[in-house]
């Protein structure tokens, strides 16, 4: 079958499509974005969570066809939802959305002296959403295979509520397992984002 | 937010052999794979791809002990979209299994099947679902075997072998086949030492199987080769031990399998052995397209092995003024199918069995046992964890029996700088464990009653039951408990542990650069931010560029043992030194003649410059190196270690000792038997941070996973049939953001003089002692025994 949906604001089709594949897998083969992590693929981790039609849903149990017309935002349109985020429809230029990750990219991978810097971490401040600097500068990703899907938990829940409590963070949180960090840094990177958001304000 | 101190004592050395540049060795820097994992580019090794690829697909035995009588591939074979299908049949090279240390593990099961889950048959196809079809498609005729599924029926006089005809080295000194490595140790005289008592505590502990249940499956990319060889892209905790084993089986030289490290989700032990390496080779080669495998979460708890689950026997004696006699122990650990790492845990097991504790009189026995069970191995804290679990209880039990403070009781004992193990080994370096436990007990308790908010209303999130409101705080009782624990760190008992970099430097665009090669796993434990910052603090430059892990540099030895950045660190630490000293020779023919200070004074590489100790500035990188580049590759040992001798256990077998502490406070509903732990407090001792963000991250991860032990985590493995029962997320639970309390982290740097920078492993301490604090917090609070992980609500209601 053939599957119409909006991906990080971009129009997309998925030909071929089976009837048993799942969101999850379409946008990670189908569509080249690799973002959102197959943990599970249970609806146990959370790690492949994304908008559907602005709710964070786990994309490995939305059947593929059933995002017919609509909207979804993964990990990789995150920065540009966030700055987009007035808008009812984002649209426009997906900043690092359709990329993928092909062979010859991921065989070149270096990690680059730039991003290792205290303080002004990051290559350039601006192409990154607050959640994602903030779990970079409190150190809450590690192998950060649980990242994606936490990122867009926590973006959606600071935008429900720009100052939540603790209790909050644990209660929008606790359908994504991270087996590394336990979970103190993801919190400290929540209320950091929550403060810098304040801050800006 | 986490409380971070960092106690320096005055005069510890920390032999740092360069002042900071931004960025250097101690400064909380960033990761530099950070911007990609958080904007979903950082490549996993599941999310490889390439044009034409197929994938592949296991076939895994339903059955847990059986021959397998015929096997039949036509109906796969025939399905449209199936490339190939393998069996053991199709091996191309005459050796048919693999192992870490004993060859014993089939590629693809050959006659007979000794675990369930085990691989009998692959599938490559066109769709992963085309796949998964035509893997069920092939029909298996098992005839089922006598099963050996614990101590018992693996030690009886007519137990079935589990492997007949062993030759591997273990076999002359293991008391029964079925029994993979047997390690003794005897030190001083129990049966003396026990008259000295006055009091005597036996216990029975039982450790349940837990899984390393890293989230980035197992996964990974074979892409044929012109010259016949295999491109193998996947993630892995050692790329080198991968190659060795992985070569002899495709039939190819080393040189013909070349492997790249893929992101890597998480490993924890589970990545030490082989998954689908080997199988997605194979596919590849006889297909001749590349072939992806990426295991789901069902099989991902067939794909790697757990820890041990382990029965233990203690017995210890103490005087009336509160000093311990003597300790007995057995521990018998279930190594299941397989022998993977079941030795070097029962190394560990035995010669960690005392804990931070001085005994000189102890009677110790561990054993691993070949059994039906799933096979296991490496976990974070490798044969230490269950050991500490033990040793904890009995250190509560004698402390209640004799009436004394349980931390007054363990600092009384404590062992310290100069402690001779039960292995006759002299702990040479600051053994801190007192220190560790008055800290955490220190620490400022948690306030009381936490679900009660300002008004008269609970917030029901902050009890045991949380949003599930099972409670209002009627039956809720708190507990406290104490916990203290000793790991080793790399690899000990003679094993040539070593490590190797490459570090380049060259001048880019007038800027010095440094480029550091290394074939370490980057896990997610920060090893590449660590590099870089040995680099810059070594080589006074800003800019570092990490090469991918590959084989295409020499070993980097395994992330695990809490080894990495003592080894890899030490060899990029190494290497830097002696790239420095290239720069300086040629900086010295250069231009030595125009100032003395180049022959006569002691040289350093700060801010892209070389300066003498006295500060002055001799020259510019830039001007040095010109066009040159100088390139370094060399290895990193630690101090050697024997094996411990086979009869009484005796001998320096490890490298180096690292401790934690933990306090845990609890909060159960004695209705329901739900437990909430409200916080866990840790101390550790980590020699010298060289990232205390990435410490405190470490310290309370592996704490995490020492909670999730305590109260959920459990692997259950069917008596009757051997059988998994809970192989998904849904039933095997790790703790999630709401299980997981505040992890106040308070840590020690008390340097150890042999290790580089000082520096202590610390990857594997803080999941120790987590278990068995919480455990004592139960205990604590409810006044019930618990002698098994985890504890479950009908532990605690007494409804088993
Ligand atoms: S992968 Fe979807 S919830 Fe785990
Ligand atoms: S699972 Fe590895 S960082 Fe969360």
């Amino acid at each position: 079958m053939r599957v119409n949906f909006t991906v990080n604001g971009r129009p997309q089709e998925a030909d071929d499509v089976w009837e048993g594949e799942s969101l999850l897998y379409v946008l990670r083969e189908r569509m080249g974005l690799p973002g959102s992590k197959n943990a599970c693929e249970q609806g146990e981790c959370g790690s492949c969570t994304v908008r559907l039609d602005g709710v964070p849903v786990c994309s490995c149990l939305v059947a593929a066809g059933q995002v017919e017309g609509r909207e979804v935002v993964t990990v990789e349109g995150l920065a540009d939802y966030s700055q987009h985020r007035e808008d009812a429809h984002p649209g426009g230029a997906c900043g690092t959305g359709g990329c993928g990750t092909s062979l010859d990219s991921a065989k070149k991978w270096q990690a680059k002296p730039a991003d290792s810097q205290t303080g002004e971490a990051g290559s350039d401040p601006l192409a990154l959403s607050p959640i994602q600097q903030a779990f970079i500068d409190a150190g809450a990703v590690q192998c950060g295979f649980c990242t994606p899907g936490l990122l867009i938990a926590a973006d959606e829940l600071l935008e429900r509520q720009s100052d939540p409590s603790d209790q909050d963070i644990r209660e929008a949180l606790s359908g994504n397992l991270c087996r590394c960090t336990g979970y103190e840094k993801i919190l400290d990177a929540v209320r950091l984002a929550a403060a810098r958001q304040g801050e800006a304000v | 937010m986490a409380q971070n101190t960092r106690t320096v004592p005055a005069g510890t050395p920390t032999n740092v052999t360069q002042k900071h540049n931004k960025g250097g060795i101690g400064e909380s820097t960033l990761r530099p794979d950070g911007t990609l994992k958080v904007t979903g580019e950082f490549a996993y090794s599941s999310d490889m791809w390439h044009e034409d690829m197929l994938w592949g697909q296991t076939l895994r035995s339903t059955v847990a002990h059986a021959e397998i009588v015929s096997i039949d591939i036509s109906e796969a074979l025939a399905l449209p979209g199936v490339y190939s299908v393998l069996t053991y049949d199709d091996l191309p090279a005459e050796m048919k299994n693999y192992g870490l240390e004993i060859q014993d593990t089939p590629v693809l099961a050959h006659g007979r099947v000794r675990h369930h889950g085990e691989p009998v048959a692959l599938v490559a196809a066109d769709h992963p679902e085309t796949a998964r079809r035509a893997a069920a498609k092939i029909k298996i005729d098992y005839r089922e075997l006598p099963l050996v599924t614990d101590e018992a029926s693996a030690l009886a006089p007519d137990a079935p072998l589990i492997h007949e005809g062993r030759d591997d080295h273990h076999i002359g000194h293991v008391p029964h086949p079925n029994i993979v490595h047997r390690q003794p140790i005897i030190r001083g005289n129990v049966e003396e030492a026990r008259k000295r008592a006055d009091v005597i505590v036996e216990g029975e502990y039982t450790f349940g199987m837990q899984d390393q249940a890293f989230l980035g499956p197992e996964s990974g990319l074979a892409v044929p080769a012109e010259d016949g060889g295999v491109d193998l892209y996947v993630a892995t905790q050692w790329l080198h031990s991968d190659l060795d084993q992985i070569a002899p089986v495709l039939g190819l030289p080393k040189e013909k399998v070349r492997m790249t490290l893929s992101g890597v989700g998480g490993a924890f032990g589970g990545r030490e052995d082989i998954s689908m390496q080997i199988h997605a080779c194979l596919l590849a080669l006889a297909t001749n397209k590349p072939v992806k495998i990426v295991y789901n979460r069902f099989e991902s708890f067939f794909g790697h092995v757990h820890r041990h689950p382990a029965k233990l026997y203690y017995e210890h004696g103490a005087t009336k003024d509160g000093k311990i006699t003597h300790m007995k122990c057995k521990i018998v650990l279930d190594g299941g199918a397989y022998a993977s790492a079941s030795p070097a845990v029962v190394g560990n097991a035995s010669s960690l069995s005392v804990g931070p504790y001085v005994i000189d009189d102890v009677d110790i026995e561990a054993i691993a046992l070949y059994s039906n069970n799933p096979p296991c191995g490496a976990m974070r804290g490798f044969g230490a964890v269950q050991a500490c679990f033990a040793y904890e209880a009995q250190m509560d039990k004698l402390a209640a029996k004799l009436g004394m403070d349980p931390v007054e009781f363990r600092q009384l004992n404590a062992m310290e700088q100069g402690t001779i193990m039960p292995t006759g080994q002299v702990v040479d370096s600051p053994a801190p464990v007192a220190e560790l436990l008055r800290r955490v007990k220190a620490r400022p308790m948690p306030p009381e009653q936490q679900w009660v908010t300002a008004g008269e209303q609970a917030d029901v999130r902050a009890l045991p039951g949380g949003l599930s409101n099972t409670t209002h705080g009627e039956g809720v009782v708190r507990g406290v408990g104490y916990a203290v624990g000793i790991k080793n760190v790399g690899f000990s008992e003679g094993f040539d542990d070593y490590s190797t970099a490459r570090v380049r430097l060259e001048v880019i665009n007038g800027e010095p650069v440094a480029m550091v090669h290394t074939a370490m796993a980057e896990v997610g434990q920060g090893g590449v931010t660590v590099h870089a910052q040995i680099a810059r603090t070594e080589l006074g430059v800003t800019q570092v560029t990490i090469h991918p892990a590959d084989t295409q540099v020499g070993s980097a030895g395994s992330t695990s043992a809490s080894r990495q950045t003592y080894m890899t660190g030490g060899a990029v630490k190494n290497t830097c030194e002696k790239v420095r000293e290239a720069v300086l020779e040629i900086g010295r023919r250069k231009f030595g003649s125009y100032h003395p200070a180049w022959a006569t004074a002691e040289l350093l590489l700060e801010n892209g410059k070389v300066v003498t100790d006295g500060g002055e500035v001799l020259a510019d990188l830039a001007d040095v190196l010109e066009g040159e580049a100088v390139d370094q590759e060399h290895e990193f040992r630690h101090r050697p270690t024997v094996a411990f001798d086979l009869v009484t256990g005796q001998g320096d077998g490890h490298v180096q000792y690292t401790f934690a502490a933990h306090r845990a406070v609890v909060e159960v509903d004695t209705e329901l038997g739900l437990v909430k732990v409200i916080e866990l407090a840790t101390a550790q001792d980590v020699g010298k941070a060289l990232n205390m963000l990435s410490v405190v991250g470490q310290i309370q991860g592996g704490t995490t996973q020492g909670l999730g032990v305590a109260v959920m985590e459990e692997i259950i493995v069917d008596p009757k049939t051997a059988k998994v029962r809970n192989p998904s997320f849904t039933d095997y639970l790790i703790p999630t953001i709401l299980d997981t309390p505040t992890i106040p982290v308070d840590v020690l740097e008390l340097a150890d003089p042999n290790a580089p920078y000082g520096l202590r492993g610390l990857g594997e301490a803080p999941t120790l002692s987590s278990t068995p604090a919480v455990l004592a917090a139960i205990r604590n609070a409810t006044g019930l025994e618990l002698n098994k992980t985890p504890v479950r609500p009908e532990a605690l209601t007494g409804t088993l």
